[in-house]
């Protein structure tokens, strides 16, 4: 396990850097991410429904489309120079392999929600004082979830020759029970109710991420494996 | 089961078919610490298709690879450990230096002092001038050495080099060829696929010529290469 664990974070650590150094995916996602916000905050009919009432969906399709961009270079950077081989010929078990990508894709999405989400408060002028540690919270079980699904249909969508269409086409239905259950949490966050109310929600977001991760943990091998 | 003991790397009745193409028909091959097999063929023989199954990376449809003695199939990363694999592209990242590329394969492998390993590996290669390059700045025949640094840098006793002396220029073949040597005489056991047999001539024990997907014709290194290239001829045409 303590093996693992270090070729996960070595591998982990090797997609950060290499991110660092390009900036692609991350440039790209927040560039992506602010322009979201910019015409939801430009279309929508302020006197037919308030920002308050809307702002929840609005930062979680934000949240969505801005991690699904960062998702999509998960994989390219393995593909090019047939780097992918270099790490399956390696002793690594595929469990570790997966945690490692895995681990990389939530730094690289929970980058683009913390410089998103001040962001979503300058165009929604939303008060977050007092439901920012439960939005960050729901945050991170929803990204969990739908980062470890993502990790796993990113590397089967770069095997195909529209890898970037791909990859939204398998990841979205998968990504509509975390995004719902994080809509409502946070929607009742920002109305400031009380935690009763949200153990539904939060529950579907645990279970989701111990169902998925433990899923495409043990599905990766199949995956990137001949 | 292998059938020879001491063999660092045995293969038994390969096959391989993508869809209806049947590129390996029953490849066997067993070599021993100290042995060099070099594999040559015209294109499309399913050299490169074996040297992929044999380092794991593609599943044969029938047939068993034993590397030291173990069965190399799913979820065995034991097994690989001792593969050292050069193939066409260089399996390096762009965004890292060439020293960061091959300290991370030495990560992979468990080295203590991966950068250490890393730049003696390049040292080796003549490479440590451009350790702290990006490999988009290195030209071919310098990415090739760093492939070569990649693929050494955990010590492997089993060797699978496909090309090798591709755009290597004399100096720099006939480096990688006392590198390989003292592989070999190390113990460790080496299968080379080229389309350059001359450069590869002298570093094998055995050569073998596939045809097909099968073996035309596999035997010991005996005389020189002249008297050797009818044979290879006469082999390929079946």
């Amino acid at each position: 396990m303590g093996e693992a664990l270090r070729l996960a974070l070595a591998i982990a650590a090797k997609d950060v850097r290499a991110e660092l150094r390009s900036k692609t995916a991350l440039l790209s996602a927040l560039v992506f991410a602010a322009l979201v916000l910019v015409i939801f905050n430009f279309a929508r009919d302020p006197t037919a429904i308030s920002a308050f009432l809307l702002a929840p969906s609005v930062l979680w399709v934000t949240f969505a489309f801005a991690a699904i961009v960062a998702l999509n270079r998960a994989f390219t950077a393995e593909r090019e120079h047939g780097a992918l081989d270099g790490l399956l010929l390696a002793p690594v078990p595929r469990e570790a392999l997966f945690l490692g990508k895995f681990l990389a894709n939530v730094a690289f999405v929970a980058t683009v929600e913390a410089v998103t989400l001040p962001l979503f408060v300058l165009f929604f002028n939303v008060d977050l004082a007092a439901a920012l540690p439960g939005i960050l919270g729901t945050a991170a079980l929803a990204t969990i979830g739908f980062v470890a699904v993502g990790t796993i249909f990113s590397a089967m969508a770069v095997r195909t020759r529209f890898a970037e269409l791909m990859l939204p086409v398998l990841l979205l239905p998968f990504m509509v029970p975390p995004l719902v259950g994080a809509v409502q949490l946070t929607a009742r966050l920002l109305a400031g109710r009380p935690l009763s109310e949200m153990m539904g929600w939060l529950r579907l977001l645990a279970l989701y991420d111990v169902v998925f991760l433990t899923l495409c943990t043990l599905a990766f091998s199949a995956v990137v494996d001949e | 089961m292998p059938f020879s003991d001491g063999a660092l790397l045995e293969a038994v009745g390969l096959h391989r078919a993508w869809g209806a193409a049947r590129v390996l028909r029953g490849v066997d091959l067993c070599l021993g610490p100290g042995e060099a097999l070099a594999v040559v063929g015209p294109n499309g023989a399913g050299k490169t298709t074996l040297l992929r199954v044999l380092a794991g990376l593609v599943r044969p449809t029938r047939g068993e690879v034993y590397v030291l003695g173990r069965r190399l199939e799913r979820g065995t990363p034991e097994v690989r450990r001792p593969i050292g694999f050069l193939a066409h592209q260089s399996l390096l990242y762009d965004d890292l230096t060439v020293v960061e590329n091959v300290a991370f394969a030495a990560r992979l492998y468990g080295a203590r002092d991966p950068v250490g390993v890393a730049r003696r590996a390049l040292e080796e290669v003549d490479l440590a001038g451009r350790a702290d390059d990006r490999p988009r700045r290195l030209s071919r025949g310098l990415l090739q050495r760093a492939a070569l640094a990649r693929a050494l840098v955990h010590g492997p006793r089993v060797l699978l080099l496909d090309e090798p002396f591709t755009a290597l220029d004399a100096p720099a073949a006939a480096r990688l060829r006392h590198i390989l040597r003292a592989r070999l005489e190390d113990g460790a056991a080496m299968v080379l696929v080229t389309h350059q047999l001359a450069e590869a001539w002298e570093l094998a024990t055995r050569v073998g010529v596939l045809a097909g997907g099968m073996w035309a014709l596999e035997a010991p290194r005996e005389g020189g290469l002249d008297a050797f290239v009818p044979r290879w001829e006469a082999a390929a045409r079946g």
